[in-house]
């Protein structure tokens, strides 16, 4: 068996080597899309263009407003005179944001009264503006600390008598603030690309051999060379064995080359075990594989399994919590993703670049993994012995 | 130009294409399907996020601040945690997105300074959940700070020292929900359009190559535009079948609400039909081979549709150099009259710049129709 399947390895790589446009084929796009997910795929929120109107022209509203402009998210790009101008500004789209500064800010807040401040956000693009909403309510604490603690030595000594009612218990405090320290770990600075970064190694992998390895074997029906090998003593277990092993060995390649630029240009940091990224990498191939040659039984001819991998490259790119999470799906498409090999395998990619797990945590994605490349590589080998008789 | 001739092609393509059930029902059904799926699938709302809880303290008021988490809805609390070794184990293995740490000495140290710290720890693999998360805790805090200080007066008898409170009010317009669904199902009705579409006629010339019926069509005294007109008219009845089927699933079945008028929807998706059809015409074209053109087709339209047409990435985040190429990806523009029709009601008149963009786009495609289309054989 061993040296049929050497022979059959032989012919398959002969092949890719008489193409001479090949690797040219196989590496080119990899790398374009690469350069165009690392840096398109953001949901970075930074510098949302802002409208400001401050009716109240106080120290106090504008050094509200500098604690906005202090950082990079908010631009400003229009410091309004009336709300009809603000209107228009987010109705055109000319800001995404606004913030309304109503006259007498200054003088409730200083006289201990609610002091409104209002945020008006265009959410066309809910996704921004919930992340800006969270941002500008953080700024806005930050000042109310700031203006607190500015205050209250103030009032702790002996001036500020409108804030006197606190003198009947000289160990209260003067407010009950409770704050956030939030600590972001894996990723400390929230750097976009450490997240989608390993998750386009599986993708891409995942988009380029399953086309791959089912165009190669309906091309072999086509072409008529199919015959050819079926009367050959070759088993249809060793055809598919020679047929897969050297999108395997590509597959693996794919993900050391997108896997070392991430790292070397992206500045992903790689934290994990590169046994447990090969051993990932190798089952998350073996359901690659399967998929691909499933694919190929279903399909006569190369138009029909083109039109069959276009069909089912978006959703299984969709629902693999690439970039819509997994959980704020509804339950019956959860049930989907659970047949998607590269849902198992973001998880895996994920945790090793950033979190640096071990495989105790990791064993179920790759038992995962392992079923579904087995069952589809079984299905697949019993409707080729199928259409052997 | 001769309207007789575009008519007779027409009704030969439509023939064709109509005694191929099974092509037209695959033309007809993948929109359909990929609705459903995408319509459900692109979603970027976490509404509970898991949230672990390490209390050190468990005295009422540590009760009392994670009653605050649960109250709010945003999170669900997934587990409660001993030490810091189980909180490393439970963020590796993702069992919570968050958690919240109280410290053991919470309440003394609010009691004598009014000032406390809770310390939260994200799980920031998911950059964009830990923001949106992030967001959400902030919310609760304040909420909690309010609801301990009304609660600290309460118990002393003595109202707080009255320093003054910023009341943050946020307003959303045009979507007061911040539902995502609302802002990505209009682009994902684009992305169809777009991916179907030029899959639809990238095959039209390399059929007629492959079933060596091209010598006959050249025969005739048909012209380059005639032909591709005459070619576009039932994929365009098809295109915009399929495109009404989208919106109408948008607007009635996933309920994103729908401020603009038909009219201005009718006009402006009848153009985008014809980009995208039209671009397909192209690379049929230009290319024989039947598996060759739908390549190329899916190359040319997947990665730039899904990725630079501001669908789910804003476009105004990406690198400058991105952004500019963002320009000649179509779907962009399709993406962004979608998006202001629904949410906005915008009309003709806001919508000039990418109807020009698009309009531009249409009489690029017919003036290389015009040219590319050579009647020879080889």
């Amino acid at each position: 068996m061993l040296g049929r399947l050497r022979v059959m390895l032989m012919k398959e790589f002969l092949e890719l080597r008489r193409d001479r446009w090949a690797m040219f084929r196989l590496v080119v796009p990899l790398l374009v899309q690469l350069f165009a997910f690392g840096y398109a795929a953001t949901f970075t929120v930074s510098h949302v263009s802002t409208a400001i109107l401050d009716l109240d022209q106080s120290s106090l509203s504008r050094a509200l407003i500098s604690h906005f402009t202090a950082t990079s998210i908010f631009d400003v790009v229009d410091v309004a005179t009336d709300q009809r101008e603000i209107t228009r500004d987010l109705n055109q789209g000319t800001a995404a944001l606004a913030i309304v500064i109503h006259s007498g800010f200054a003088a409730d807040f200083n006289n201990g009264r609610e002091a409104p401040l209002q945020v008006i956000v265009d959410g066309t693009n809910s996704n921004t503006a919930l992340i800006a909403l969270g941002y500008a309510s953080q700024i806005v604490s930050i000042f109310q600390s700031d203006e607190t603690t500015q205050v209250l030595p103030a009032s702790a000594g002996a001036g500020a008598p409108q804030r006197g009612e606190r003198a009947g218990d000289p160990a209260a405090p003067g407010t009950i603030t409770l704050s956030l320290a939030d600590q972001p770990w894996f990723n400390p600075g929230l750097n976009d690309r450490w997240f989608f970064i390993p998750g386009i190694i599986g993708t891409l992998v995942l988009v380029q051999i399953v086309g791959l390895t089912a165009f190669a074997v309906v091309r072999e029906r086509e072409v008529g060379t199919l015959e050819q090998i079926l009367v050959s003593p070759i088993s249809s277990f060793e055809f598919i064995l020679g047929k897969t092993i050297p999108f395997f060995l590509i597959g693996l390649a794919d993900v050391a080359l997108i896997g070392v630029v991430g790292v070397l240009w992206f500045g992903v940091p790689f934290v994990g075990n590169p046994f447990l990224m090969l051993l990932g990498a190798s089952l998350f191939l073996l359901g690659v594989l399967g998929l691909g040659l499933l694919l190929s039984t279903f399909s006569r001819t190369q138009q029909q399994a083109f039109a069959l991998n276009f069909f089912l490259l978006n959703p299984f790119f969709i629902l693999s919590g690439f970039a819509f999470p997994i959980a704020a799906m509804p339950p019956f498409l959860q049930w989907f993703t659970y047949l998607n090999p590269l849902r198992y395998f973001l998880v895996v990619i994920r945790s090793l670049f950033l979190k640096g797990v071990g495989f105790y945590d990791l064993w179920p994605q790759f038992l995962a993994m392992f079923l579904l490349g087995a069952g589809a590589l079984a299905i697949s080998v019993m409707r080729f012995s199928k259409s052997l008789d | 130009m001769s309207l007789r001739r575009v008519l007779a092609l027409a009704f030969k393509e439509f023939l064709q294409v109509w005694r191929d059930p099974r092509s037209l029902s695959v033309a007809l059904l993948m929109p359909l399907m990929q609705m459903v799926l995408l319509g459900y699938g692109v979603s970027l709302d976490i509404r509970r996020v898991p949230l672990c809880v390490e209390d050190q303290e468990n005295s009422a008021a540590s009760h009392a601040l994670v009653q605050d988490f649960i109250a709010s809805g945003w999170f669900a609390i997934t587990a409660a945690l001993q030490d810091e070794a189980a909180l490393r184990t439970a963020m590796d293995r993702g069992q919570c997105i968050a958690a919240m740490v109280i410290p053991v000495d919470f309440s003394r140290v609010l009691d004598d300074t009014g000032q406390a710290t809770v310390q939260t720890i994200f799980d920031a693999t998911d950059t964009n959940t830990t923001n949106i998360a992030i967001g959400y805790a902030q919310g609760v805090i304040q909420l909690a700070s309010a609801d301990f200080a009304a609660r600290w007066a309460g118990s002393h008898g003595t109202p707080l020292a009255r320093v003054g409170v910023v009341d943050f009010e946020p307003r959303v317009w045009f979507n007061e929900g911040l539902d995502s669904g609302n802002f990505i199902i209009p682009g994902v009705v684009a992305v169809i359009l777009a991916l179907v579409g030029a899959q639809l006629t990238s095959l039209t010339i390399s059929r007629e190559w492959e079933r060596g019926t091209m010598e006959q069509l050249i025969s005739t005294p048909v012209q380059p535009l005639e032909l591709m007109l005459g070619k576009l008219v039932p994929y365009f009845a098809i295109g915009l079948f399929d495109a009404a089927f989208c919106l109408a699933a948008a607007i009635f079945w996933f309920r994103v609400p729908f401020l603009g008028s038909v009219a201005t929807l009718a006009v402006t998706t009848s153009l985008f039909t014809f980009v995208v059809l039209g671009i397909g015409y192209l690379i049929s074209v230009r290319i024989r081979s039947q598996v060759g053109a739908s390549q190329v087709a899916l190359v040319l339209t997947m990665l730039p549709t899904t990725l630079l047409s501001g669908y789910t990435f804003p476009i105004d985040q990406m690198p400058a150099a991105i952004r500019a190429l963002t320009f000649i990806v179509y779907p962009r523009y399709y993406v962004s009259i979608l998006r202001a029709v629904f949410l906005k009601g915008s009309g003709v008149v806001e919508l000039a710049f990418p109807m020009l963009a698009l309009s531009l786009y249409a009489a690029f495609i017919i003036w290389v129709a015009a040219r590319a289309f050579r009647k020879s054989l080889d």
